[in-house]
C-alpha cells in the first residue's frame, strides 16, 4: 500500500508516543530546553517580568514582543496563504501542503497568546479588552483579529484531530463534516482576518514617529507588514518542509511526496513575485519620503544590509530556483526570506526603536528572555511532532481518503 | 456551491462590514474634548534653580518610596534621568548655549493623549479639569501606552509580580479636587512653576515673551506640540540673540538642548493611526467580495473545463461509434449477415474493455 510505514493510530490503540520518548540527541535536548524553560516560567509568574528581563520604561516590548509575536504572527502567515491558494485560486495540487501549513499556522498563533502571558504584567486581564474596549488603539484591532483568527485556524485544524478521534468517537465525525462544508467560508474569513492584523502589526508603530528611525517608520508600515507577511507565509511552508522532510519523513504519503517538490516551486515563485513588489515598495517609499541622506549613516548601511540581502537575493534567489526546477535552491532562499523577516521585526521593534536614545540606555534581551523565546519554539515544535504522529497532517487517513472536497 | 450559499456568503459579509463601519464611526467620534476651562502649570525655566523641592513633594504627597540619595542632593541632576514607576517627577540639569539651566520632567497631560488612544483597556481618560488619570484596575499590563508616549513618561513597574502598574504623575488629581495645588507647584520656592486655566497661561507665557526681550525663546512649547499639553515650558534665549520670530524651526535648535523635541507635529499622536483603523471596514467589507469572486470564477472555470472536457470526449466516442457502424456495413456487404454480428459483438466487447480501463486508472488519479 501507499501508506507503508505511516503508523496510523486504531481505537485500541489512540497513542503514538515512542518517537517523542525514544533517547534521540534531539527529544533530550527538547527535554532540557523545556525544563529551562519551565523553571524561567516559574520564575517570571512568582518575581516579576523585571526578574528575568532586561526591559525598562524605555524599552517596554523587547524580545517577546519582537520575535515571539511580531516573527511568530507572521511566520504563521503559511495558513492564509496555502487555502487561499489551493480553495479560493483552485491550485487543487497544493491540496497536500494545506493541512502542514494549517497546522503549522494554529500552532504559531496559539504559542503568540502563550508567549504574550508571559509579557503582560496582567496575563489573567487580558480579556479585558472585550470588556473596556479602546477603539481607538491598533493594539484593539490587532487582538479581536487574533483572537478571531485563533478561533478560525482551530476549526479549520479541528478535521486532523476529529479524524484521528474518530474511531473512539464516531460522533466527532458530524463536525468534522460540517466543518468541511465551510471549508471556503472559513478561508475567506481568515484571509480577511489576516490581512487585518498582519498590517495592523505595522499600524503599532504608527504612533511613535519620533521613537522609530525614519528609514523604517512610514506611513505606509501596515502595508510593509502585510505584503512581507505573504511572502513569510510562502517561505515558511518551503521552509518547515524542509524539516519536516528531514524529520517525520515517513509519516508522508505519496501524494505528499509527489506533490512536495511542485509546491515548492510554485510557492518559490510566488515569494519571488512578492519579494520584488516589497523592494520595489520599501525603495519607493524611501525616495518619496526624502531618506536618501539617511542612507550614508550607520543605520542607511544596516537598512542597505536588510533591502539587498535579505530581500533582493532571496527574490532573485527564488526565481532562478523556480526556473531552474532548483529545489534546494529555493529551500535555501526560504532560509534567507525568513531570516529576513525576522531581522525587520527586529529592526521595527528594537535595533531601529529608540534609535535616538544614548547607546546607554538601549536594550538588549537578557539571556532568559532568550531562553523563553527558545522554549516557546521548542514548545511549538514538539506539539507539532506529537500532531504529526498522531493525525493524518502529512498523510491522508484511510478512512477518508476517497473524499474530494 | 449554488447561487443560494454565494449569496448568504454575500449577505452575511455585509452585516460584518455593516457592523465594522458602526463600530469605526463610533471611533472616529471618539476623539477626547479639548476642554476649554481645563488647568494647566507653565514652567518657566529661567526661573528654575533645581533645588529638587519639587520632587521631594511629589514623593511624599503621593506616598512613593524613598530614593537611595537624598532629595538634598543636588549631583543628581546632572545625570539624565527620566521619570519612573516610582520618580513621577525629576529635575535635569542642562547645557544651554554653555548655562546651566534646569528643566522639571513629568507627565505633559496632553490635550489628547497618545497614551489614552493607544490604551486598548481604557485605562487612561482626559478630565475636564485637565489632568490624564490612569485607572489600574483595568490594566492588563501591555505598556503599549508607553511606547505611545511621545515624552518617555509612564514608568511599570517591572519589580512588582502580581500587581504590575504602570505609574506616572496624576496632576495630584485628588489634590485639585480638594482644591490644593499639586504638590510641586506648592513646594516651588521661586514660583517656576504656575498653576492657572491652560487658556490664561498661555497669555501669561506670551506675556512674559513680550515683556521681556531676549530672554525666552519665542516659543511655547506645548502650547501645540502633540496637539497641545496642559504643562508647558518657556525656555530662556541665547543672549544677545536677536528677538527671534515665533518659528518652531527657529526654536527648534534651543530647545532641543534642552530635551524638548519640537518635532512632534500639531497634531494628536493618536491621529497617526487612525488612518489604519479607518481601513479596516473598507477591508472587511470588501475582501470577502474580492475573495468570494475569485472563488466563483474558480469554480466556473472549472465547470466550462469540465464541460468542454465532456464534449470533446462525447464527440470521440460518437466518431468511434460512426467508424465501427461503417467497418460493420462494409463487412455486411462484403462476407454476409453472419460476419457482421459476430464483428459487432467483438468491437463491442472491446470498446467497453477499454472503457473500464479508462475508468479505473482516472479513479486512481482522482486519489
Amino acid at each position: 500500500m501507499e501508506n507503508h510505514g505511516i503508523v496510523i493510530p486504531t481505537r485500541d490503540k489512540l497513542f503514538n508516543l515512542d518517537p517523542l520518548l525514544r533517547r534521540t540527541p534531539g527529544n533530550i535536548l527538547t527535554w532540557i530546553i523545556l525544563s529551562v524553560g519551565l523553571i524561567i516560567t516559574i520564575i517570571r509568574f512568582t518575581q516579576g517580568i523585571g526578574s528575568v528581563t532586561n526591559l525598562d520604561d524605555n524599552q517596554p516590548w523587547g524580545l517577546w514582543i519582537g520575535f515571539d509575536l511580531l516573527c511568530g504572527v507572521c511566520l504563521a502567515a503559511g495558513g492564509y496563504f496555502t487555502t487561499v491558494a489551493c480553495y479560493v485560486m483552485g491550485m487543487k495540487h497544493f491540496h497536500s501542503a494545506v493541512r502542514p501549513a494549517v497546522t503549522t499556522a494554529f500552532l504559531g498563533y496559539g504559542f503568540v497568546v502563550v508567549a504574550l502571558l508571559y509579557d503582560l504584567g496582567h496575563p489573567l486581564r487580558l480579556p479585558y479588552m472585550f470588556f473596556f474596549p479602546g477603539t481607538t488603539s491598533v493594539l484593539f484591532e490587532v487582538g479581536l483579529c487574533v483572537a478571531t483568527y485563533v478561533t478560525v485556524l482551530f476549526i479549520e485544524f479541528s478535521v486532523a484531530p476529529m479524524e484521528w478521534l474518530a474511531q473512539k468517537f464516531p460522533w466527532l465525525l458530524k463536525w468534522r463534516k460540517l466543518v468541511i462544508r465551510c471549508t471556503i467560508l472559513l478561508t475567506i474569513f481568515g484571509v480577511t482576518l489576516s490581512t487585518l492584523h498582519q498590517s495592523s502589526l505595522g499600524s503599532l508603530y504608527l504612533i511613535a514617529p519620533e521613537k522609530l528611525h525614519p528609514l523604517w517608520y512610514s506611513p505606509f508600515m501596515p502595508m510593509f507588514f502585510f505584503v512581507s507577511s505573504m511572502a513569510a507565509g510562502a517561505s515558511m511552508v518551503i521552509f518547515e518542509g524542509m524539516f519536516a522532510h528531514k524529520g517525520v519523513h515517513e509519516y508522508m504519503d505519496a501524494t505528499h511526496l509527489r506533490e512536495a517538490d511542485g509546491v515548492v516551486l510554485s510557492f518559490a515563485r510566488a515569494a519571488s513575485f512578492i519579494l520584488f513588489a516589497y523592494f520595489m515598495l520599501k525603495l519607493i517609499d524611501m525616495l518619496v519620503q526624502a531618506n536618501i541622506p539617511y542612507l550614508f549613516t550607520g543605520y542607511g548601511a544596516w537598512w542597505l544590509v536588510e533591502m539587498l540581502f535579505f530581500v533582493l537575493m532571496p527574490a532573485l534567489l527564488y526565481a532562478k530556483g523556480a526556473r531552474d526546477g532548483n529545489v534546494s535552491l529555493c529551500r535555501f532562499a526560504s532560509a534567507n526570506t525568513v531570516l529576513g523577516i525576522v531581522l525587520n521585526r527586529f529592526n521595527v521593534s528594537m535595533i531601529a526603536f529608540n534609535y535616538n536614545l544614548p547607546s546607554a540606555e538601549r536594550y538588549f534581551p537578557s539571556i532568559w528572555e532568550i531562553c523563553i523565546s527558545m522554549f516557546v519554539v521548542t514548545m511549538i515544535v514538539t506539539v507539532y511532532r506529537f500532531i504529526v504522529y498522531h493525525m493524518p497532517v502529512l498523510y491522508e487517513h484511510p478512512d477518508f481518503k476517497d473524499e474530494a472536497h | 456551491m449554488n447561487r443560494r450559499k454565494f449569496l448568504t456568503i454575500l449577505g452575511s459579509a455585509g452585516v460584518v462590514s455593516a457592523l465594522g463601519t458602526a463600530k469605526v464611526a463610533e471611533a472616529g467620534m471618539h476623539t477626547f474634548p479639548y476642554y476649554a476651562d481645563s488647568y494647566g502649570v507653565l514652567h518657566d525655566t529661567t526661573r528654575c534653580i533645581g533645588c529638587r523641592r519639587c520632587e521631594e513633594a511629589c514623593n511624599k504627597v503621593n506616598n512613593l518610596p524613598k530614593p537611595e540619595k537624598p532629595f538634598t542632593d543636588l549631583s543628581v541632576t546632572a545625570t539624565r534621568r527620566r521619570t519612573t514607576a516610582y520618580e513621577w517627577t525629576v529635575v535635569n540639569k542642562y547645557e544651554m548655549n554653555g548655562k546651566p539651566v534646569f528643566r522639571k520632567l513629568q507627565c505633559f497631560h496632553c490635550n489628547d493623549p497618545a497614551c489614552a488612544s493607544a490604551c486598548f483597556a481604557k485605562c487612561f481618560q482626559k478630565q475636564p479639569d485637565g489632568s490624564v488619570t490612569y485607572d489600574g484596575s483595568q490594566c492588563v499590563g501591555c505598556r503599549y501606552c508607553m511606547v505611545a508616549c511621545p515624552f518617555y513618561v509612564p514608568g511599570f513597574q517591572y519589580d512588582e509580580a502580581f500587581d504590575p502598574l504602570v505609574q506616572k504623575c496624576t496632576f495630584c488629581e485628588p489634590r485639585l479636587k480638594e482644591g490644593k495645588l499639586p504638590g510641586c507647584v506648592e513646594a516651588c520656592p521661586v514660583d517656576a512653576l504656575t498653576f492657572g486655566r491652560r487658556s490664561d497661561l498661555i497669555k501669561v507665557a506670551r506675556a512674559r515673551i513680550a515683556d521681556n526681550p531676549g530672554k525666552y525663546v519665542n516659543y511655547v512649547y506645548g502650547e501645540f506640540d502633540a496637539g497641545g499639553t496642559a504643562w508647558m515650558v518657556l525656555a530662556p534665549a541665547a543672549e544677545g540673540a536677536p528677538v527671534p520670530a515665533d518659528s518652531p524651526a527657529q526654536a527648534a535648535p534651543d530647545l532641543k538642548q534642552l530635551g524638548l523635541n519640537t518635532h512632534l507635529g500639531n497634531r494628536p499622536m493618536g491621529e497617526l493611526t487612525y488612518g489604519a483603523l479607518g481601513a479596516v471596514p473598507m477591508i472587511v467589507a470588501f475582501w470577502p467580495v474580492l475573495f468570494g469572486g475569485a472563488y466563483a470564477m474558480t469554480k466556473r472555470r472549472e465547470a466550462i473545463s469540465k464541460l468542454e472536457q465532456e464534449k470533446v470526449l462525447k464527440e470521440a466516442r460518437e466518431d468511434v461509434a460512426a467508424a465501427v457502424d461503417a467497418a460493420v456495413r462494409k463487412i455486411e456487404e462484403t462476407e454476409g449477415e453472419g460476419a457482421a454480428e459476430r464483428a459487432r459483438r467483438a468491437m463491442t466487447e472491446a470498446l467497453k474493455a477499454r472503457e473500464a480501463e479508462a475508468a479505473c486508472s482516472k479513479h486512481g488519479e482522482d486519489k
